[in-house]
C-alpha cells in the first residue's frame, strides 16, 4: 500500500486550516481598506427594468446616493427590502439597486410583488461590477458621495439602527460639500 | 449564588473530563485494568457536574436573575417560560453548554450500554470522548462562560430574545442538531480507538454501527426541523437557503450517510475498514468544522448570532488538536488494518463504494462553496460569492447519478454479480420509472417538463427497486407472516430511510418546480385567486401577546365555492427588542400547503400587502426526513447488537 498516499488528508487538513486561520483575521463585514474612499469602479451595464438602455457612473454622479446589492436568490434582501422602502419614502437620499448574479424575470417579479425602493436598478448578471466592487455576498449597502467616491459599505441586512447611522454619515456629506 | 454554583460545576466536570482523557487511555497502552475502570465512574462524574451547570443556567432563567449578563442578553420577564428556558441555547454561551453537556450525555450512554464491550476497547473510546470534553469545556471557561455577571449593577429588565428564535422550533432543533452534530464524536473515538488498539473487525464495526446510525438519524431529524422552521418562521415560504451554518449540518450529513454504508459493508464483508475510519474521521471533523463556522464569525451568515475572532481562535487550535492528530494517527496506523476478503469490480461492495464516493463529492462541493469566498479573500484575490445557482448546479446531477446506483446496489450481490442478473432485476422497475417520469408531468402541470421528469422517475426508481428487492425476500418464503417477523428491524429501517431518500426527492422537484406566488395590495372583501383556491380578505385587527402586539389579518379560503379554512397571519411587532416579525399563517396538508403572509399596511382603507403561496408536496421534504430519521433509529433495535459480540467476520 502506498503509504504516503495515506498522508494526503492530513496535508488537505494543514492547507485548509491555513485559510481558516487567515479566514480570522479579516473581518468579513470590513470593505477591503482599497476601496474606501476610492471612486466607485468604472461600469457600463444594462438597467434590469429596461434591458436596453445602458447605465454607468454618470447616472448617479452629482449627489450621494446608497448603492444596495441585492438578488432574489437571498434571504436577508427580502428582510431588509421594507427598510429599503421606508428609506425611499423619506425621500432623503436615492437607493440605487445592483442586481447581483440574479435572473431578470425573477427581480423583475420581486420588485413588482414587494415594491420599488430603488430609483434604477443595475443588472449586474455575470456578477463582474460586483467582483470589481469587492462584493462578498448579498446584501450589502455603499454609501458614495456625490463625486460617486466610495465613503462606507455596510454588509448585512440595512436595519432602521442602520439607516440612522447613514443618516448622519448622509449629513456629514452634505456639510462638506 | 446558584450561577456561581454552574460555574464551579463546570470547573469540576473540566476536572474529571481531562482526568478521563488521561488515565483511562494510559490504562490501556499500560495493560492497567485498574485505571482502564476509572472509565466509566469518570464519565458518570462529568456528566453530573454538567448536568448540575446547565440545571444552574436553567435556573438563572427561569428566575429572572439579570445579573447574569447572558441572561439579561437573551431572555426578559415578560418572555413566556418555555422560551425562557430554551433561551438557554439562544446564544452562543450557551448553545456551548448545550454542546458539551450532550457531549458529556452521550460519554454517559457509551459506558452504560456496553456490556459487550472489551474494557481495553472501552477505556480508549470513553479517553478520547474525554479529549474531546476537555478542549471543549476549556473553550467555554476561558472564553464563552454564560455565568458571567453584571455587577454591582445590573439591568432590570432583559434585552429580549430574538424574535425569530421565539418559536417552537428553537425548543427543539438546536438539541437535535446537537444530538447528531455530537453523536458523530461516539464514532470517531471508536474509529481512534480502533487506530490506536490496531483492533479493527466485525465486532467493532458491531460496536460502533448502532452509535453511527442514532446519531446519523439525529443529524437528519435536526436538518428536517431546521429546514421546516425557516419556512413557516422566516415568512417566504423558502425552505433551503445554502447558508453557510446550513452547509455546515449538511456536510457531517452526507459524510455520515457515507459512514453508515460504509461501516456496514466492513461490518458483513470485512472490507473497506481504512475508508470506515477515514469517513468517521471526517464525519466528526465536519462536525467540528460547523462549529467553527458558525461559532468564528469567519462567514457572513443569515445565523451569524455571536461572532468573535478571539474564540475563532480557540476552536481553530481545538481543530487543529483533534483533527490534525486524529489524522497523523490514521496516516501511520491505518497500513495496520486489512481487508479480510476481496470483491469484483461489479458486486455490491464496489456499487456501494461508488455510491460512498458519491456522497463524499456532495459533501466537498458544499465544503468549497462554502469556504471558496473565504479561500480568495485569504489569498488576496478579492471577495467573491457563490449562491444557490452553483449548488442546485452541481447537486442535482450528483443526486440523479446517487439515486441510480442506489437503485442498483440494492439489486447487486455481495463478492460478484452478473449483468445479466441486474437486467433481469431491474427492467421492471426501470420502466415502471421511466413511465411515470414521463406521464406525470403530463398529468399534474401542464405539459412535459424535463426537470419534473427527471425527478419523478429517479424517486420512482428508488422506490420501485427498493419494492422489488422487498419483494424478493418472500421468493422462497412459505408463510409472509413468518418472513415479516423474521426480517430485522434493521433491514426495515435500511427500506423506510431509503424510500424517505425519494419522497424528499419527490417533494424537492414538485415544490420547487409547481408553487405559485402572489403578491396582493388587498382592502377588505378583496378576492383573489390562485391555483383554484379563492382568497378573500376580511380585513385586519390588532391583538396582543405576551411580550408584542400584532396586526391579525382574517382571511377565508374557498375551493369552488365550498369553504376550506379560515387563515389568520400576524404581523408583529416586539416591543422590548422594537422589531417587526411576519408570522406566516399556514394551511398544510399532505399535497399542498397554503400559505398566507402579511406585508406592509398600504393606505387608510384597511388595505394590507398580502402574500399568498400556494406550495403543493412541500410536507414531502420533511416526511421523507423523518422517514430517513425513524429508519436509522429502527435500526438499533436489532437483537444482535444486544448479543455479546465474538470477534469472528460474520459472512451474509
Amino acid at each position: 500500500m502506498p503509504r504516503l498516499l495515506l498522508f494526503i488528508p492530513l496535508a488537505l487538513f494543514i492547507s485548509l486550516s491555513f485559510f481558516l486561520w487567515k479566514g480570522l483575521s479579516i473581518d468579513p463585514r470590513e470593505l477591503p481598506s482599497a476601496l474606501i474612499d476610492k471612486p466607485f469602479p468604472e461600469f457600463q451595464v444594462a438597467a434590469l427594468l429596461q434591458p436596453e438602455r445602458m447605465l454607468s457612473k454618470a447616472d448617479f454622479i452629482g449627489k450621494p446616493v446608497l448603492v444596495n446589492v441585492w438578488a432574489t436568490w437571498c434571504p436577508s434582501c427580502r428582510q431588509e427590502h421594507e427598510q429599503l422602502l421606508r428609506i425611499a419614502q423619506d425621500n432623503k437620499i436615492n437607493i440605487i439597486g445592483l442586481n447581483y448574479k440574479d435572473e431578470r424575470a425573477a427581480a423583475t417579479n420581486w420588485l413588482r410583488q414587494l415594491g420599488n425602493p430603488y430609483a434604477f436598478n443595475i443588472y449586474d448578471e455575470a456578477g463582474m461590477l460586483g467582483l470589481d466592487l469587492g462584493v462578498y455576498g448579498a446584501p450589502e449597502t455603499y454609501l458614495l458621495d456625490a463625486q460617486g467616491v466610495v465613503r462606507h459599505r455596510h454588509v448585512g441586512v440595512v436595519t432602521a439602527q442602520t439607516w440612522a447611522k447613514l443618516q448622519v454619515m448622509i449629513q456629514k456629506l452634505g456639510v462638506n460639500q | 449564588m446558584i450561577p456561581e454554583l454552574g460555574e464551579f460545576a463546570l470547573i469540576l466536570a473540566l476536572g474529571f473530563s481531562f482526568i478521563l482523557a488521561v488515565i483511562p487511555l494510559y490504562g490501556a497502552a499500560t495493560l492497567n485494568t485498574l485505571w482502564m475502570d476509572y472509565a466509566k465512574p469518570l464519565a458518570r462524574a462529568q456528566f453530573t457536574f454538567l448536568l448540575i451547570s446547565f440545571i444552574c443556567l436553567g435556573y438563572a432563567f427561569a428566575n429572572d436573575d439579570f445579573s447574569v449578563q447572558y441572561v439579561a442578553n437573551h431572555s426578559n420577564s415578560q418572555l413566556p417560560i418555555e422560551f425562557k428556558l430554551s433561551a438557554i441555547w439562544g446564544g452562543h454561551e450557551g448553545s456551548l453548554l448545550l454542546w458539551a453537556f450532550i457531549l458529556s450525555g452521550w460519554t454517559l450512554a457509551v459506558s452504560l450500554f456496553s456490556r459487550g464491550l472489551p474494557l481495553d476497547m472501552l477505556a480508549r473510546v470513553l479517553g478520547v470522548m474525554g479529549i474531546i470534553a476537555t478542549g471543549f469545556i476549556s473553550f467555554l471557561l476561558w472564553t464563552s462562560s454564560p455565568f458571567e455577571r453584571y455587577l454591582p449593577r445590573f439591568p432590570a429588565d432583559g434585552a429580549d430574545l430574538n424574535p425569530l428564535l421565539q418559536d417552537f422550533g428553537l425548543i427543539v432543533h438546536p438539541p437535535m442538531l446537537y444530538m447528531g452534530y455530537v453523536g458523530f464524536s461516539v464514532a470517531f473515538a471508536f474509529a481512534i480507538a480502533a487506530l490506536l488498539s490496531g483492533r479493527l473487525d466485525a465486532a467493532w464495526a458491531r460496536w460502533s454501527r448502532p452509535w453511527t446510525n442514532v446519531a446519523w438519524a439525529f443529524l437528519g431529524a435536526g436538518i428536517t426541523l431546521g429546514s421546516w422552521w425557516a419556512y413557516y418562521e422566516l415568512g417566504w415560504g423558502g425552505w433551503w437557503f445554502w447558508d453557510p451554518v446550513e452547509n455546515a449540518s449538511l456536510m457531517p450529513w452526507l459524510v455520515g450517510t457515507a459512514l453508515i454504508h460504509s461501516l456496514a459493508v466492513t461490518e458483513k464483508r470485512g472490507v473497506f475498514k481504512s475508508w470506515t475510519l477515514l469517513l468517521a474521521i471526517f464525519a466528526f471533523s465536519l462536525s467540528l468544522l460547523g462549529t467553527f463556522l458558525v461559532r468564528s464569525g469567519v462567514l457572513t451568515s443569515v445565523h451569524a448570532f455571536a461572532s468573535d475572532p478571539e474564540r475563532g481562535f480557540f476552536i481553530l487550535v481545538l481543530l487543529l488538536l483533534t483533527i490534525g492528530g486524529s489524522l497523523t494517527l490514521y496516516a501511520f496506523k491505518a497500513p495496520n488494518v486489512k481487508s479480510e476478503s476481496s470483491f469484483g469490480w461489479l458486486s455490491r461492495e464496489m456499487l456501494l463504494l461508488i455510491n460512498n464516493v458519491f456522497l463524499v463529492v456532495m459533501a466537498i462541493t458544499v465544503l468549497l462553496g462554502t469556504l471558496y469566498p473565504l479561500l480568495i479573500d485569504a489569498l488576496g484575490s478579492g471577495k467573491i460569492s457563490v449562491g444557490p445557482p452553483y449548488f442546485n448546479a452541481l447537486f442535482v446531477p450528483i443526486m440523479s447519478l446517487l439515486a441510480l446506483s442506489m437503485g442498483i446496489s440494492g439489486a447487486a450481490r455481495w463478492r460478484q454479480t452478473s449483468v445479466a442478473g441486474l437486467k433481469k432485476q431491474l427492467l421492471v422497475p426501470a420502466i415502471i420509472s421511466l413511465v411515470v417520469g414521463i406521464i406525470f408531468p403530463f398529468i399534474y402541470g401542464d405539459g412535459f417538463n424535463f426537470r419534473v421528469f427527471l425527478g419523478m422517475t429517479i424517486s420512482t426508481w428508488v422506490i420501485a427497486t427498493t419494492a422489488k428487492e422487498f419483494k424478493d425476500k418472500f421468493r422462497n418464503a412459505n408463510s409472509i407472516t413468518a418472513k415479516l417477523s423474521q426480517l430485522t428491524p434493521s433491514y426495515y429501517g435500511m427500506m423506510l430511510a431509503h424510500v424517505g431518500v425519494a419522497v424528499v426527492a419527490i417533494g424537492i422537484t414538485l415544490v420547487s418546480t409547481y408553487s405559485e406566488e402572489r403578491d396582493m395590495r388587498m382592502a377588505p372583501g378583496d378576492k383573489i385567486e390562485l391555483a383554484d383556491y379563492q382568497f378573500e380578505f376580511k380585513g385586519a385587527k390588532k391583538v396582543k401577546g405576551a411580550n408584542f402586539t400584532a396586526d391579525e389579518g382574517t382571511i377565508e379560503v374557498t375551493l369552488e365555492g365550498e369553504p376550506v379554512v379560515t387563515l389568520y397571519p400576524q404581523k408583529r411587532h416586539y416591543t422590548v427588542k422594537r422589531s417587526m416579525m411576519t408570522e406566516a399563517s399556514i394551511d398544510a396538508g399532505l399535497f399542498r400547503d397554503l400559505y398566507l403572509a402579511m406585508g406592509e399596511p398600504l393606505g387608510d382603507d384597511g388595505a394590507w400587502a398580502i402574500r399568498v403561496h400556494y406550495k403543493p408536496y412541500v410536507r414531502w421534504l420533511w416526511l421523507g426526513g423523518l422517514f430517513m430519521a425513524l429508519g436509522g433509529i429502527l435500526t438499533v433495535f436489532d437483537k444482535r447488537y444486544r448479543k455479546k459480540s465474538t470477534g469472528e467476520v460474520a459472512h451474509a
